[in-house]
């Protein structure tokens, strides 16, 4: 038999996953949409708080929102305390995944690098850096040769149209593999009898006033204790029945990939003026994303044109790349607020619980949120650390604003 | 052993034009027309790649675009990775390898060029078979612009390697003739070699040509928007799953006949063929009559067609019929097919029947519509139960399919709704189309196919030989591992087996799987549906979408028109936006420090010079302009007098700075506001996002100017001089020409506007030219000021004056997150006005608070220290355990020549009412002692500005 190739004895999944049950009529929560964070926050529901008279509904098959479309990058290098603070309970959570969900994640923590190509990426790259060891997260401002030293086939000449003048490094930062992310949480739940319903689209609430006390949904209605939604890019339709906006907006954010190819790129690495992140999935696939796409739309798909431009940043930054393939390219529906930081916690609906505004990055909390918002819906009030991230905050202005100072999403 | 397997005559290559290639080592021959693959099995070679996971032989199993396993590495002209060897063409000096299902990059630069075209058309034809041709041809008669696209090399599709007539001749002969009218056509452009591999939103297409490694550029994509779309993209034969299907030497019935016919090579000396359908026959007859002995047609169907099976008999040519190949042998290349009955549908063969040895397996589980580009552009699929395939049902765009992507594998249907379809297309597009008459065709009966999707086997009873996805060694017993996980449907079969997610996104194994997935679970294949489809339709190079936007085309380069000057002079630069601009002017021996401390001390002390050309200007007229910038500046523009200027802050609605500039009133109802050099694109976008959403009522235009006017800062006591020497005619004395005022006169022969601001501190004069004077005028005034030792300095230079001042730089100095009031500038905010962007930010509680982050100057206690950018400050010398509470960070920091120390800005908590307080910075890991002070450094009074 010829060498077999890396990548190619990855684990296999395990023989059992989740049942589809058919919805019942009544639980203690009901958990709207299935994706990474509706699966984490009924797992620490569960776990955390012995809550497991439960229903995650999900409109379509389970994970199969941003959960399965996302790149992956999990990073807790964020320049704000408060979102630093929740990013890195994520991180630590990730370091021992594996091992509670008893699955293989392929959580590879290869680093990530987040390159500064002009004299204020520099300095906004310095201050994040600081602010990360102060706040105990792990980072180093690295020099170009720094740079090169650890992604060698990365264009770090002084000749490139954006030279690359240094990057932030996160050691601890990486990937894991997306689909087994949510199938570790999901056989956990099934597990622990949690009702995993697919094909079940929330339609709308049922009130009392001003306190929830079901959902409608297209397998009819069913009650619920409390009601805690994580649909992610579709939360503002859903809330909308309720007459309450949200300061969200929906943009398709796109993806792709190559085929597989033998190992070239040890980490990730991350630009936002040349604008594209890139890294090497276990099997050996570059996986490759950019910026949201800049109209609104619920559409999981993009234009022709982004990908155009991601390739030319990553042809720029990678020229190895030049002749790679693009196998496949997709697109995810993708939250954004004004400060580009998420929402979770309470509604001015009684037993009616939001999470979400994760926009381009929130992939790499999933765990951080499953127990954070886990907490919030046990306990009918935030945990200190999504405690920042209420919905008052953009009536009060103390927003966590990420654009400016970190820049950087995903 | 050369050209062993090639026909003595027949088939599109080139005799006359030999080419030599190397694979794996071995030198070979093929002819000009060759793909790859097909020179290889010219030359006997079977075996060619290595399986992904379980590293078992492949071989060629398609002749186009849809093959999963004959995967090469191109090694010569250039390393590529991942080519089927059904679409490399091969060329002398051809270089290749087979693969494990994994390639490799090259290590050296891609020498080859990319390029794009747009292009528009009424009516798109995607394919050139027999459906796409008869289309083309009614579209283009009717005089409408056709574009007409292929991935092959010629045209003719499907037409081209069955050996089929038309008209009573080769059908080739009809491609030809076609082909050459369609061309003769003015407005229709013919496209081979381009496959169109994206269908976006409104008749976007987009394609990929191939125009070989010597052209002008080696791939080019096409952007078109089309009227009308056509899709002809025909049918991919679907394989048959039973075990050890996946052995060199088994190939799909249509590809060995394209092989026999196309490209005159004998797959093979001894076949077995295995169908399900009657399509195979004809591969058999062709394959028998060009010499190959066909030991059996193995027919899943209880009853065979009559017309086929007498074609047979007349060849002596014997038929199985309920029959199924259920195993196969052999290692390098299959050396015998394992026969069973298989009885009627759903009953489970006894054991194998018969062995019979052979070189070649036939196999056609039917064929599956080319639903891709129909899907991927959103346009539903239905499955149609009589070719056991999903079929397009219905699209939003402005298309219709036509030939056998429908579903329909006739070539006389094919003809006939290829030219219906075009025709339909043109006169959707507003040509008065007409049917073009289509050719006659032997027509064949055709008898109903069984759908079989694995093949009940013997021997392998947990079906891990039985391959639904070869190009991911992906097994019958892994489907059915994940239907016992719980898994039921195709979408997650598809991840936890991968099937589907190779280089041919599963062209060949998608139907199929969906097929296999149906009946392990007991449901309709309809139920089940097919996973999503999605661009590009096959594999796109990274530098084919990269384009020309590499290196210096990658982002435009704005230069000013003094750019060359300051190269002249050494100039160093900062990219700033798309801008160069110069950062410093060292002399020869100095570092960037002792530089800008010459530059700082120059223009505090005599006069220095920067070109400001790069700051965004825009001209905001109309008679509304007044009350449009009191609406987007925090501060009052409309009692701005005419000849005078004012500084400005605009904030977003959230209250937060955006940008800053000055604002001159030319004219009662004309502004000329000037941005950040970064910030012009955005400025602008924000203020005609406002303009033409929220305030349409306002009779206001915006006009980009910036590259208008090259822009002159002459700084410094001596600056009015120099002014006066090169100017005479205009008034520089304090009294004429105040400060914040501008006049319009002449400087060095050239009309001039003349600002008398300052972002140093220093008197300043700001000259604006016309563009295309800025070196000439800049030269004069560098002539007019050599005796005053005038000095051209950079922004480093600029920054380190301004910061002297406690000027912030939005963007540097703020973040997003900074008010007005947190920079100490509330006198710019207007308490007067009723209403500005962000106003009614400032009254939101988070935003009032008197404790936010304050813009103040740090002085460190080490007066030989330069703290880094980006630090942060702490209350206490001691960090103790993370998180340490932050107090705020240094924005700017310098090394200042007039006070002898370093200095910097930083934006600190509360940091008004902290001056005076020792607070630390930790650099490295060691807390350095601050002193927090105002942030004017120098010249608090403002004395220096009227000179
Ligand atoms: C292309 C792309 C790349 C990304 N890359 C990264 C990255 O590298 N790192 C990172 O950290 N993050 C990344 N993200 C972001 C990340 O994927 C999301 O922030 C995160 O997945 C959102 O949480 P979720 O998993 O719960 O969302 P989803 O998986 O989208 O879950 C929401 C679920 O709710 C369901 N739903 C919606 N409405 C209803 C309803 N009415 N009833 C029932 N169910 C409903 C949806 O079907 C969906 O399954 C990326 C996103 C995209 C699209």
């Amino acid at each position: 038999m010829a060498p077999r190739t890396p990548g190619a004895d990855l684990p296999e999944h395990p023989t059992w996953l989740w049942h589809s049950p058919d919805p019942k009529s009544s639980y203690d929560v009901v958990i709207v949409g299935g994706g990474g964070h509706g699966l984490a926050t009924a797992y620490y529901l569960a776990v955390n708080h012995g809550i497991t008279n439960m229903a995650v509904l999900e409109k379509g098959w389970l994970a199969g929102g941003n959960m399965a479309r996302n790149t992956a990058i999990i990073r807790s290098n964020y320049l704000w305390d408060e979102s630093a603070g929740l990013y890195e309970h994520a991180l630590k959570l990730w370091e021992g995944l594996e091992e509670e969900l008893d699955y293989p994640l392929l959580f590879s923590q290869r680093g990530v690098l987040n390159l500064a190509h002009s004299l204020q990426e520099k300095r906004d790259s310095v201050r994040r850096v600081e602010a990360n060891r102060l706040n105990g997260v792990d980072a180093e401002w690295l020099d170009p040769q720094q740079v090169a030293e650890i992604c060698p086939i990365l264009n770090t000449s002084e000749d490139l149209r954006y030279p690359v003048l240094g990057a932030t490094w996160q050691p601890r930062a990486g990937i894991a593999k997306h689909d087994h992310v949510a199938w570790g949480f999901a056989r956990a739940l099934d597990r622990m009898g949690v009702d995993l319903v697919q094909g079940c689209e929330v339609t709308g609430f049922e009130r009392v006033g001003d306190r929830v006390v079901g959902v409608e949904t297209t397998r009819g209605p069913i009650r619920a204790g409390k009601v805690a939604m994580a649909a992610a890019g579709r939360t503002s339709v859903l809330t909308d029945t309720l007459g309450l906006r949200l300061p969200i907006q929906s943009h398709p954010l796109q993806a792709l990939v190559s085929e597989l190819l033998e190992p070239v790129h040890p980490t990730v690495v991350m630009s936002n003026s040349v604008h594209v992140y890139v890294s090497q999935a276990h099997k050996g696939e570059l996986v490759l994303g950019a910026g949201i796409d800049s109209y609104n739309s619920y559409s999981q798909r993009g234009a022709f044109h982004t990908i155009e431009r991601e390739m030319a940043a990553a042809v720029e930054l990678f020229p190895m790349f030049a002749r790679a393939h693009v196998l496949r390219t997709w697109g995810g529906v993708v939250d954004v607020t004004p400060d580009a930081s998420a929402i979770m916690g309470m509604t001015p609906f009684e037993n009616l619980y939001v999470n979400c505004g994760w926009g381009t990055g929130g992939f790499k909390a999933t765990p951080g949120v499953g127990w954070c918002f886990a907490h919030t819906v046990a306990h009918d009030e935030p945990h200190p650390l999504n405690a920042p991230f209420s919905l008052e905050r953009f009536t009060t202005g103390a927003l966590v604003d990420e654009h400016g100072a970190a820049g950087v999403a995903h | 052993m050369s050209n062993e397997f090639r026909l003595a005559d027949g088939g599109r290559i080139d005799r006359d034009r030999p080419v030599r290639f190397d694979f794996e080592g071995q030198q070979l021959q093929g002819y000009a027309g060759d793909t790859l693959a097909s020179a290889l099995l010219a030359n006997g070679v079977h075996r060619v790649a290595t399986s992904n996971k379980y590293g078992r032989p492949r071989g060629i199993m398609a002749a186009g675009a849809e093959e999963p396993n004959a995967l090469v590495q191109v090694e010569a002209p250039f390393p590529e990775p991942m080519l089927p060897a059904t679409t490399v063409e091969v060329r002398d000096g051809l270089q290749a390898s087979g693969l494990p299902g994994k390639g490799r990059l090259a290590t050296e630069e891609d020498p080859a060029r990319y390029d794009t075209m747009h292009t528009h058309c009424d009516v798109l034809v995607v394919g050139a078979g027999p459906a796409g041709l008869a289309a083309a041809l009614s579209a283009a008669r009717s005089g409408a612009r056709v574009i007409v696209a292929d991935a092959d090399t010629e045209f003719g599709g499907s037409l081209l390697g069955s050996g089929q007539t038309l008209d009573g001749r080769a059908a080739t002969d009809w491609v030809r003739r076609t082909t050459a009218e369609l061309a003769e056509h003015p407005e229709v452009r013919l496209l081979p070699r381009t496959t169109v591999f994206g269908y976006y939103e409104d008749n976007y297409l987009v394609a990929l040509e191939h125009r070989g490694d010597d052209a002008s550029s080696r791939q080019r994509i096409w952007r078109m928007r089309a009227r009308e779309v056509v899709l002809a993209t025909g049918a991919h034969e679907r394989p048959l799953v039973f075990s050890g299907n996946d052995r060199p030497g088994i190939m799909l019935a249509g590809s060995a006949r394209t092989y026999v016919n196309r490209y005159a090579v004998l797959p093979g000396r001894r076949a077995v063929v295995f169908t399900t359908n009657d399509s195979a026959y004809a591969a058999a007859i062709d394959l028998h009559d060009a010499g190959v002995e066909i030991v059996a047609v193995v027919d899943a169907r209880e009853v065979v067609s009559t017309y086929w099976a007498s074609l047979c008999v007349e060849r002596g040519i014997r038929i199985h019929a309920s029959t199924g190949v259920v195993s196969t042998s052999g290692t390098d290349r299959i050396t015998s097919a394992h026969l069973s009955s298989l009885g009627p549908e759903g009953n489970h063969p006894t054991s194998v029947r018969q062995v019979v040895t052979c070189d070649l397996l036939l196999v056609s589980g039917g064929w599956n519509p080319a639903v891709h580009l129909h899907s991927q552009a959103r346009g539903s699929v239905r499955f149609a139960e009589d070719i056991g395939a999903f079929v397009p049902d219905g699209t939003d765009q402005a298309a219709r399919s036509a030939g056998a992507v429908t579903g329909v594998l006739a070539t006389g249907k094919c003809l006939t709704s290829g030219a219906e379809a075009g025709r339909d297309a043109a006169r959707a597009a507003g040509f008065d189309a007409e049917l073009a008459r289509v050719p006659d065709s032997k027509h064949a009966p055709i008898l109903a196919a069984r759908h079989l999707w694995v093949v009940p086997g013997s021997g392998d009873s947990d079906g891990t030989t039985q391959f639904v996805d070869l190009a991911r060694d992906a097994t019958v017993a892994d489907v059915r591992r994940a239907v016992a996980a719980g898994m039921d449907n195709v979408e997650h079969v598809k991840r936890y087996t991968t099937i589907g997610t190779a280089h041919d996104q599963g062209k060949t194994s998608g139907t199929l799987s969906t097929g296999v997935i149906a009946e392990v679970l007991g449901v309709g294949v309809g139920e089940l549906g097919t996973t999503t489809f999605r661009a590009p339709y096959t594999p796109v190079t990274f530098a084919a979408l990269a384009g020309r936007e590499r290196g210096d085309l990658y982002d435009p380069v704005r230069v000013t028109a003094m750019h060359d000057w300051h190269v002249e002079q050494g100039a160093l630069f900062e990219n700033v936006g798309q801008w160069k601009r110069p950062w410093y002017y060292p002399h020869s021996g100095e570092d960037m420090e002792t530089a800008v401390l010459r530059e700082c001390y120059a223009v505090r002390s005599g006069v220095g010079m920067q070109d400001v050309s790069t700051l965004g200007k825009i001209d905001v007229q109309g008679p509304d302009a007044a009350e449009f910038l009191d609406l987007v500046y925090t501060n009052k523009m409309s009692t701005l007098k005419v000849g005078r200027i004012r500084y400005g802050l605009m904030c977003t609605a959230d209250g937060m700075v955006f940008d800053d500039g000055t604002v001159t009133r030319t004219a009662e109802h004309r502004y000329l506001i000037s941005t950040t050099s970064g910030g012009a694109a955005n400025v602008l976008a924000h203020l005609e996002d406002w303009l033409q959403t929220e305030w349409t009522h306002l009779r206001v235009h915006l006009t980009s100017v910036t590259e208008h006017w090259a822009t002159i800062a002459l700084v410094g006591p001596e600056s009015r001089q120099v002014l006066a020497d090169v100017a005479p005619e205009l008034d520089v004395d304090n009294d004429g020409f105040g400060f914040m005022t501008w006049q319009e006169g002449n400087v060095a022969g050239v009309h001039a506007r003349v600002c008398r601001i300052s972002f140093s501190g220093e008197l300043a004069f700001e000259i604006n030219v016309p563009w295309w004077y800025g070196r000439e005028v800049w030269e004069v005034l560098m002539a007019g000021g050599r005796p005053y030792g005038i000095t051209p300095y950079g922004t480093e230079t600029m920054h380190v004056l301004r910061a002297e001042k406690g000027f912030p730089i939005v963007g540097q100095d703020t973040d997003g997150t900074i008010t007005p009031h947190d920079l100490g500038m509330s006198w710019a905010v207007s308490k007067k006005k009723d209403d500005f962007l962000g106003k009614r930010s400032f009254s939101r509680p988070d935003t009032a608070r008197t404790d936010r982050k304050h813009l103040v100057g740090l002085l460190p206690e080490d007066t030989n220290l330069v703290l880094p950018e980006g630090a942060q400050i702490v209350e206490q010398p001691e960090l103790g355990e993370p998180p340490v509470p932050m107090l705020g960070h240094v924005t700017s920091s310098y090394r200042s020549a007039v006070l002898g120390s370093g200095f910097a800005l930083a934006v600190v908590k509360g940091g008004r009412d902290r001056v005076g307080e020792t607070l630390y910075s930790p650099v490295g890991d060691r807390p350095v002692p601050v002193t927090v002070t105002e942030p004017v450094f120098y010249d608090k009074e403002g004395a220096r500005r009227d000179g």
